[in-house]
């Protein structure tokens, strides 16, 4: 497998690992993003560390009825694509948002209406060739709200059901869609934030992220760990876990 | 961008102070709204030259993109926070090593620029602004000024050098070396003393690109400053037999360990350096002929054992390197070990090599002469007396203290040591009028005039 694979939200840290990984196992690239300048960076260093063709260009997440062109103009200059991985999404503040609609649907666009919309069109894409995988990040924060960000939860918990729905559809095409769950990544998002622990590094996630669409696996969680600390989290009675401060 | 406030320390670990860090992903963050600010790269300067105490300080491990890569010239631009770790892992299998490279390749390429680092082979080939082509200065005002010694000359020749204080270096553009292998022919030489030992340095016809003298600093009496002079030289590939002659620009990762925890304080203490430095000596010193090394053994030995500080326990150590000119640097190295023999302070490595002529960067360290390097476990009083009983005599012969090593100089002494001072406070004023940059180096040393 060494196909091209279009990275959405490409200068997230988490994407810039999972950029290496398949540039390392010999994958050409399609960076996309908001910041071209910054994608032009990340193109130049992937295509001179690992010897691979990297192009990259301008995608606006929150103008949808621009992703049919940018999904033409990718598969033109790449041509057939062979995966897709989903990694902008925006944190956003829940005290903002609590005061400040306007927050509150910047977080629920961009984690989930706007992932909707390019998604629905790379897996018509994928489904018509018949082969190919798409791997969205979604979040731990997604398997439970919390009143410390229940809207992102709420938004990136659509997500994981939407690819988990996208998966079910895809599979009789042969398409593989992988659900990611990251815990605590060592990213500018977390940077100084108390209490963090076993914190990743988003070179480490890409890796895991690369191997588990190597592997067909459908959803993980990155550390792996997370899956029992979510299990756990998810399992106390909603009686008690209303009074937690979490 | 978040923030963390957190107690760090350079290589030495001594100071340790509270800095307010802050870590962008990419270039166009380098530069954030601060009263005070400093960059970051690795942190392998020994005392506080990359401490901002109480202020903030800008971590650019993460702007670490490699921009061009001219495979026939061997050209290569990178963002500063490129390693030369990185920069090996790429330019070495393709035939083109750095130019200049210091004893540890976790260094930054905006921290080796800052410092103005030098290798075993200055006396041939300068320092390492020497093969920097061009840099990218980011100022106080957001302006990227692209520096080299024909373009905005005045700016580059402040800034290799001038730790990190004329603004945030955001790009290298370096001139690489070909190689034709991984190998060095290295050749090694026991000296029973001192003069010995310049005398070997200074031989012209035992030359060799690299060269450096380990000091025993524990040996006393007749054999004060014995130590083993070791040169090398890049092998080229008919000097290689077999598997290394059939790929010869492979190298196979080195095995790394890692100190795990501070050590107790008192493991390295005078006998335990003494023993050590014994059996080092009998056993390095007494190696006949010449023998092939990778260029990781060769260049950076200490690199294999990761976290190397902590051997000298939680109150670190400091590092002392100073250069004096040719003319009476032997009687000055010899001052100095009897002054350090006279004090019963035990120092560990000692390491002596000879420098060629100075190059542009007004505060760059080197100078024509030799240097000399001790690492002394850090205690207190005792310590800092006698460093500044070793900068009276530096001073005497008209030499100087490498600023990326150093924890505690004085002001005076600094002003003393770096003649061209002035120039550079011109230069760095019109760069910086507001004294955005700083760091706890500058500030102990009254670097700005405004300190």
């Amino acid at each position: 497998m060494s196909g091209a694979v279009l990275i959405l939200g490409a200068t997230s840290a988490i994407a810039r690992g999972t950029a290496a990984a398949l540039a390392r196992r010999g994958h050409r690239l399609y960076l996309a993003g908001r910041d071209v300048e910054s994608l032009r960076r990340d193109a130049a260093d992937l295509a001179i560390r690992y010897g691979v063709q990297v192009n990259f260009g301008l995608f606006s997440a929150d103008a949808h009825d621009t992703h049919a062109a940018f999904l033409q103009r990718v598969s033109e200059e790449m041509g057939e694509l062979e995966g897709v991985v989903l990694a902008f999404g925006y944190l956003g503040s829940q005290q903002k948002a609590a005061g400040d609609f306007e927050e509150t649907l910047t977080i629920i666009n961009r984690n989930f209406v706007d992932a909707v919309s390019i998604l629905n069109l790379c897996a018509d894409h994928l489904e018509q060739r018949g082969r190919g995988f798409i791997a969205g990040i979604a979040s731990v924060a997604g398997d439970r709200g919390r009143q410390s960000n229940y809207t992102y939860g709420a938004a990136k918990g659509a997500l994981a059901l939407y690819l988990q729905g996208l998966r079910n559809r895809l599979f009789p095409a042969g398409v593989r869609v992988l659900t990611v769950k990251p815990g605590f990544v060592d990213t500018a998002m977390t940077f100084g934030m108390p209490g963090l622990f076993l914190v990743a590094t988003p070179a480490y996630v890409g890796e895991r992220i690369v191997a588990a669409v190597e592997r067909g696996r459908d959803v993980i969680y990155v550390p792996w760990f997370w899956r029992w600390i979510m299990l756990i989290i998810t399992s106390i009675p909603e009686r008690l876990f209303k009074r937690l401060k979490l | 961008m978040n923030t963390l406030n957190k107690e760090i320390a350079g290589w030495g670990r001594y100071p340790v102070q509270r800095c307010e860090l802050v870590r962008p992903e990419r270039h166009a963050d380098l530069l954030s709204e601060a009263p005070s600010l400093l960059a970051r790269g690795q942190g392998r300067s020994y005392g506080d030259a990359a401490l901002n105490e109480n202020r903030r300080v800008v971590l650019t491990e993460r702007v670490n993109r490699f921009l061009a890569f001219d495979r026939d010239q061997g050209v290569i631009r990178a963002e500063a926070g490129v390693t030369l770790a990185e920069l090996l892992t790429l330019t070495v299998p393709r035939g083109w090593f750095p130019l200049v490279t210091p004893g540890t390749k976790h260094v930054s390429l905006g921290g080796c620029v800052a410092a103005d680092v030098h290798g075993k082979n200055h006396h041939h080939d300068g320092a390492f602004s020497r093969s920097v082509r061009e840099l990218e200065l980011i100022t106080a005002d957001g302006r990227r000024l692209c520096c080299s010694a024909r373009e905005n000359g005045e700016a580059f020749r402040a800034t290799v050098g001038g730790m990190g204080l004329t603004g945030i270096i955001g790009e290298v553009e370096l001139q690489l070396q070909p190689i034709e292998s991984v190998y060095i022919r290295a050749r090694h030489q026991g000296a029973a003393n001192l003069e010995q030992v310049f005398a070997l340095l200074q031989d012209t016809d035992n030359d060799a690109r690299y060269s450096v003298a380990w000091l025993d600093l524990m040996s006393r009496g007749a054999g004060l400053g014995r130590g083993v002079v070791m040169n090398g030289d890049h092998a080229a590939r008919d000097e290689l037999s077999g598997g290394r002659r059939l790929t010869p620009l492979r190298l196979a990762p080195a095995k790394v360990r890692n100190i795990p925890f501070d050590m107790p304080g008192w493991l390295l203490n005078g006998l335990s350096i003494r023993a050590f430095n014994a059996q080092y000596f009998r056993r390095e010193g007494g190696r006949s002929g010449s023998f092939l090394v990778d260029y990781d053994t060769f260049f950076y030995p200490l690199d294999t054992l990761d976290n190397w500080n902590r051997l000298y326990g939680k109150r670190g150590f400091v590092q002392y390197q100073c250069v004096v000119p040719t003319a009476t640097a032997l009687e000055a190295m010899q001052q100095l070990l009897q002054r350090l023999a006279d004090s019963v302070h035990p120092a560990f490595l000692g390491v002596l090599k000879r420098m060629g002529a100075a190059g542009e960067g007004y505060l760059s360290f080197p100078m024509e002469g030799y240097t000399l390097a001790m690492d002394l476990p850090m205690k207190g009083v005792a310590t800092l007396a006698l460093l500044d009983a070793f900068d009276a005599i530096v001073l005497q012969h008209g030499g100087r203290v490498y600023l990326a090593k150093d924890a505690r100089l004085a002001a005076d002494s600094f002003r003393a040591m770096y003649p061209q001072l002035e120039a550079w406070r011109r230069v760095r004023r019109e760069l910086d009028p507001q004294g955005v940059f700083g760091s706890s180096l500058s500030r102990r040393l009254g670097m700005g005039e405004e300190e």
